[in-house]
């Protein structure tokens, strides 16, 4: 009995969180001009217009970009941050850690406005750099926990054969510690991507009409038009960010990336 | 370094912007002074924060009560291929983002969007509910913003519990209800608390869903900081509320954990 009614509730559940995904989907393949439902006349010009519409195909190559560098810059930071918070003991290492995690809990608009401020007062009025640096600040924290997790999972016994059979350590590290942590560094590199594409509430703030990211461009649609181009868009990107986590879940396990299971049985 | 020093300039330029007049008309800011934070005692302003607290509590608390079931679901799925199903149902729309989730919203809660649609179809109602720019709308599509990542934290400590303890409650005889309430769910308490703070926090920081869908008529302190900087140019004030916001986050969510904390004892004793 109660076995049914949970079922039931978590079924209920999932229909919510899939309930505007589904409804945006269907919303871009019809025909007439402003969204209304029941839909009516199957069309794909809404998928010709939101792909040949300029802002957006600015905006999907400003985010590849600003997405692509900041990822990378995050992971070799945080690779090296990482790996000198997890194997030494050094002045300021608490404060150094507690300072690359602290944008998690500052909310996204204020970060935005902060780096706006320093921006305008060193000259830098909303250029690439500034929207890159905000991007690597807002993801750096995310990479770090995941490499935590990664670094904390190497055998130490490893390391310490290769160094007693003569290795220098740089040389461990290249040989041992790297390839063991590839798939930590793949994980949070994609992790840092994906969120980066997402961003909005920061770029808002330190885009200009140049280096606005797809997201922006996004929202400045929504805010003047109507019509079911922005649903098209969406849909594209709900079927490109489904495939990507099925693929990540198969090769990755998201579970174990998003830290849900543990391992036990 | 430099990652570490642009992050703590920017903090200092909110916290320097906050104590400094505006001075109308220009973008450079004036001397010290404080009227920043005077004019924020303003019934206007004082309202946004009671009405921003309100928000990110209520979805908090909804976030967590529909996290729970689909936390523990994935959790205990034993078909592998159910498990992979709601995790990719229940964490898909973290990858999403704010924005294409707010205009998902927007099609699903306008005049002429699906609800309505559906409801008209059915003949429940003659009049259009307005949903769009309410509160009950705003607060739906944030706590559909909030929820995964309230799964995940949920599920992370749910997967954690010795499932010893629940087989043993059972072979005593507690029936499944039972074992839920007195082994599942305390033993849960760290997940609740990780889930509701972050939960908290996360609305607070949300500007495109009160922004689109209150559509000016629900305002969050978020869409006051931008209008701000925007529309008026007063940097100085949006620094000022941003600081204020970031103290009372942090004070909520200590009294928060205050008020959690000889729960989470009980609970684990």
């Amino acid at each position: 009995m109660i076995g049914i009614v949970f079922r039931m509730l978590v079924a209920m559940l999932l229909g919510f969180v899939l309930l505007p995904v589904v409804v945006a989907c269907v919303a871009a393949f019809d025909a007439r001009s402003v969204i209304a439902f029941p839909p009516q006349n199957f069309s794909w010009r809404w998928f010709q217009r939101a792909l040949s519409y300029e802002d957006f195909q600015i905006g999907f190559t400003n985010s590849l970009i600003v997405a692509a560098i900041a990822s990378t810059l995050a992971v070799v930071i945080g690779g090296g941050v990482a790996y000198a918070i997890d194997r030494y003991r050094f002045r300021g290492k608490a404060a150094l850690e507690s300072l690359l995690l602290a944008p998690l809990a500052i909310p996204h608009f204020t970060i935005g406005l902060g780096a706006l401020i320093v921006a305008a007062q060193i000259g830098q009025s909303r250029d690439w750099p500034v929207v890159i640096l905000t991007h690597v600040v807002l993801v750096l924290p995310f990479v770090l926990r995941s490499l935590y997790v990664s670094l904390k999972n190497i055998d130490p016994r490893l390391e310490a054969a290769a160094l007693s059979l003569g290795a220098r350590p740089g040389r461990v590290i290249l040989t041992v510690t790297l390839p063991a942590l590839a798939p930590g560094l793949a994980g949070g590199w994609l992790f840092a991507a994906i969120l980066s594409f997402n961003e909005f509430t920061a770029s808002l703030f330190v885009t200009a009409q140049r280096t606005q990211t797809l997201p922006v461009a996004m929202y400045n649609y929504v805010r003047e038009y109507a019509d079911p181009s922005m649903a098209a868009i969406s849909a594209l990107y709900i079927l490109l960010t489904t495939v990507v986590l099925v693929i990540a879940n198969r090769f990755l396990g998201l579970g174990r990336i998003l830290g849900t299971e543990d391992g036990r049985p | 370094m430099l990652v570490a020093a642009g992050f703590v300039l920017a903090m200092a330029a909110v916290l320097q912007y906050a104590v400094l007049a505006h001075v109308p008309g220009e973008l450079e800011p004036g001397g010290f002074s404080l009227s920043n934070f005077r004019e924020m005692m303003k019934p206007l302003y004082a309202g946004v924060f009671l009405d921003t607290l309100r928000i990110c509590f209520l979805t908090a608390v909804l976030s967590l009560l529909a996290a729970y079931p689909l936390a523990l679901a994935l959790v205990r799925a034993k078909n592998p291929y159910l498990k992979s199903a709601i995790l990719i149902i229940s964490v898909t729309p973290l990858f999403l983002g704010e924005v294409i989730r707010t205009y998902a919203w927007i099609i699903v809660l306008g005049t002429r969007g699906f609800v309505n649609g559906a409801l008209s179809w059915a003949g429940l109602i003659q009049q259009p509910l307005q949903l769009m720019f309410t509160e009950t709308g705003v607060l739906i599509a944030l706590v559909h913003v909030t929820l995964p990542v309230v799964v995940i934290m949920l599920a992370a400590a749910i997967s954690h519990i010795d499932r010893d303890l629940e087989r043993a409650a059972a072979a005593l005889g507690a029936r499944p209800l039972r074992v839920f309430l007195t082994v599942t769910l305390p033993l849960s308490m760290p997940g609740i608390i990780a889930g509701l703070t972050t939960g908290f926090a996360w609305t607070f920081s949300a500007f495109a869903t009160p922004q689109l869908i209150g559509g000016g008529r629900v305002n969050m302190v978020s869409n006051l900081v931008y209008s701000l900087g925007f529309a008026s140019f007063n940097f100085p004030f949006a620094a000022a509320l941003s600081v204020a916001g970031l103290i009372l986050t942090a004070v909520a969510l200590a009294g928060f954990r205050a008020l959690l904390r000889p729960l989470n004892r009980v609970a684990t004793r």
